[in-house]
């Protein structure tokens, strides 16, 4: 069966950088995928593109139809790509508030590779103090490998001592890959209904 | 069918000039809306709950009770009446008084309220709200079914041999709504008893309430109510009018832009073709409503929210006219066509002392 892998891309300018490091990662997971025999499918979000809906959504508790669509594509998914621009030493705005209007619940086990982008190596670590925590909090499953790709990281690399971007993107992408490879979240049905266990319209202790 | 309108007894400043009405002059014109529902042939007026500015409608039995002096035929209803956090023994008595005193023309609409603060205000966790919820009414379904109760639960002290006094109205409790916009749990529960499930269906698509409402027909029918199609459904609306739409759209749209709950946000254009609020001539809101039951089946009591964001109380009483004069009489005649015979009618005190007659003489 096809996988499918969802791709959110919070990048605001034309063209981005960040949407850059999202097609280098698609590219890579697509690969290592393919050498495992595996069918795949990626859907691809600018989140720019629902920017306005994902504000009106905060204001009105409900996802238009467009938002929807996007919603449904990411949390049905069999696993994630999420890069974000770093903006004042965090994930962006849009980004979070992408996150926000989604059901904390919805990406619970959901296999997810969290890469970034931003003007200095120094923000680097905003993947780990910021984005990571941020999955952790959702029960999504994060792969050990999170690509931050500075300005200087398309060119030469800053640091000769620390590894190159494609070799992080490899990596990082090998790991996805062996999650997705199992994951079946894309074949589950989602039961909005379901009561939670126990539950019992009457309630329970000495209320019969 | 039962037309109706419900408030949430905002004090909201008016956009358009700044002016904010007073508490007490919007407590008065509460009750002057509710007057006029009668005047114009509404059947229900249905009343909030709140216990947090800007909302004066902190206790609704005392504004009903004062209400159904002053009014026939009107059925008196809450929008929701908070199960979580009042006591369900000072409900049952509270109600059943109004009810004696209205004559019967009382129902209730239980909800669990939103407002994080207020629960432990009156001593709750909002985190409890479902179990809250399903617990005292639990209670409360006792206290006005059985003279002398016993028992124990999780969140009140208990109860040996304790009767609420006044008892119902002809043995007969307040029909029972229970509202709620995304719990399966509140539907359930509805189903269980058999009462009425309420959706407010005017802040979300109303495929998000088609979805919950056809959850609650079906549990209906399997706790053996009745058919599906015979479960008791109340629907929220919400509408301006003019006779050009145009001027509709031109008079609402600063209330619209500045609404406490969607302004700022959406378009009114995007917001009326996405919800249910309908912002045009009197004919454009008879076709939204017309449409209403091939997406949730035949229903039982359609409301309307007419009085909110700041509209004055002059225009929401010429709403209330377009409403009741132009609007409803037709509504009327197309939900009657082709409603199977099956399906009951809106509740009312006498179908159900007449129906609590029948069941005694099938037990004889």
């Amino acid at each position: 069966m096809t996988k499918r892998i969802a791709v959110i891309t919070a990048g605001l300018s034309q063209p981005s950088s960040t949407r850059l490091l999202a097609d280098r990662l698609v590219a890579a997971v697509q690969r290592r995928l393919v050498e495992k025999g595996v069918d795949v499918e990626f859907e691809v979000h600018e989140l720019r593109d629902t920017a306005q809906d994902v504000t009106n959504n905060l204001l009105t508790g409900f996802a238009n139809a467009k938002l929807d669509a996007v919603i449904q594509s990411v949390t049905t998914a069999d696993g994630l790509i999420a890069v974000t621009p770093i903006f004042t030493t965090s994930y962006s705005g849009l980004f979070k508030s992408f996150i926000d209007v989604i059901d904390p619940q919805a990406l619970a086990d959901m296999p997810v590779l969290i890469g970034a982008t931003g003007g200095s190596e120094r923000h680097s670590l905003a993947l780990d103090y910021a984005m990571r925590p941020l999955f952790t909090y959702l029960h999504a499953n994060t792969v050990p490998t999170g690509v931050y790709a500075a300005s200087s990281d398309w060119g030469n690399g800053a640091d000769a001592a620390t590894s190159s971007l494609p070799e992080r993107i490899e990596r990082a992408a090998g790991e996805l890959a062996a999650l997705v490879e199992t994951s079946d979240r894309s074949s589950r049905i989602i039961d909005p209904f379901a009561l939670p266990a126990g539950f019992s319209p009457v309630g329970g202790f000495g209320a019969q | 069918m039962q037309f109706g309108i419900f408030t949430v007894s905002d004090v909201t400043t008016d956009p358009t000039n700044g002016t904010t009405p007073t508490e007490h002059e919007r407590i008065k014109a509460l009750v002057a809306i509710a007057k006029k529902a009668e005047e114009v042939g509404l059947d229900v007026f249905a009343l909030g709950e709140h216990h947090n500015p800007p909302f004066v409608s902190s206790s609704p039995t005392t504004m009903l009770g004062y209400i159904a002096a002053q009014t026939e035929k009107l059925i008196l209803s809450t929008s929701t009446t908070l199960i979580t956090t009042n006591d369900p023994v000072k409900i049952a008595e509270d109600y059943a008084m109004l009810q004696h005193l209205a004559d019967g023309r009382v129902d209730v609409m239980m909800g669990r309220g939103n407002t994080g603060p207020v629960y432990p205000w009156f001593g709750k966790d909002i985190r409890d709200g479902i179990e809250l919820a399903i617990e005292n009414y639990a209670l409360l379904h006792r206290l006005w079914r059985e003279d002398f109760v016993d028992w124990q639960g999780k969140f009140r002290t208990p109860l040996q041999g304790f009767q609420s006094t006044p008892r119902p109205l002809d043995g007969v409790p307040p029909f029972v709504w229970h509202g709620s916009i995304r719990s399966p749990e509140i539907a359930e529960q509805a189903a269980y008893y058999g009462d009425g499930f309420f959706a407010n269906n005017i802040f979300w698509p109303k495929e998000h309430y088609m979805r919950l409402i056809g959850y609650y027909r079906q549990r209906f029918e399997h706790y053996g109510h009745g058919t599906a199609a015979q479960a008791i459904v109340g629907l929220g609306g919400q509408a301006f009018m003019a006779k050009n739409s145009q001027d509709a759209v031109d008079q609402f749209r600063p209330y619209f832009n500045e609404a406490p709950v969607y302004g700022h946000g959406p378009s009114l254009e995007d917001f009326t073709e996405q919800t249910p609020l309908t912002v045009g001539s009197p004919q454009q809101v008879i076709d939204k409503y017309a449409s209403m039951r091939e997406y949730f089946g035949d229903y039982q009591r359609q409301l309307f929210l007419m009085d909110h964001a700041g509209l004055p109380l002059k225009t929401v009483l010429e709403q209330l006219d377009i409403l009741g004069e132009e609007v409803v009489p037709v509504l009327r005649k197309e939900f009657a066509v082709n409603r199977p015979a099956d399906v009951p009618e809106g509740p009312t005190h006498a179908a159900l002392v007449e129906a609590a007659a029948a069941k005694v003489e099938v037990s004889k």
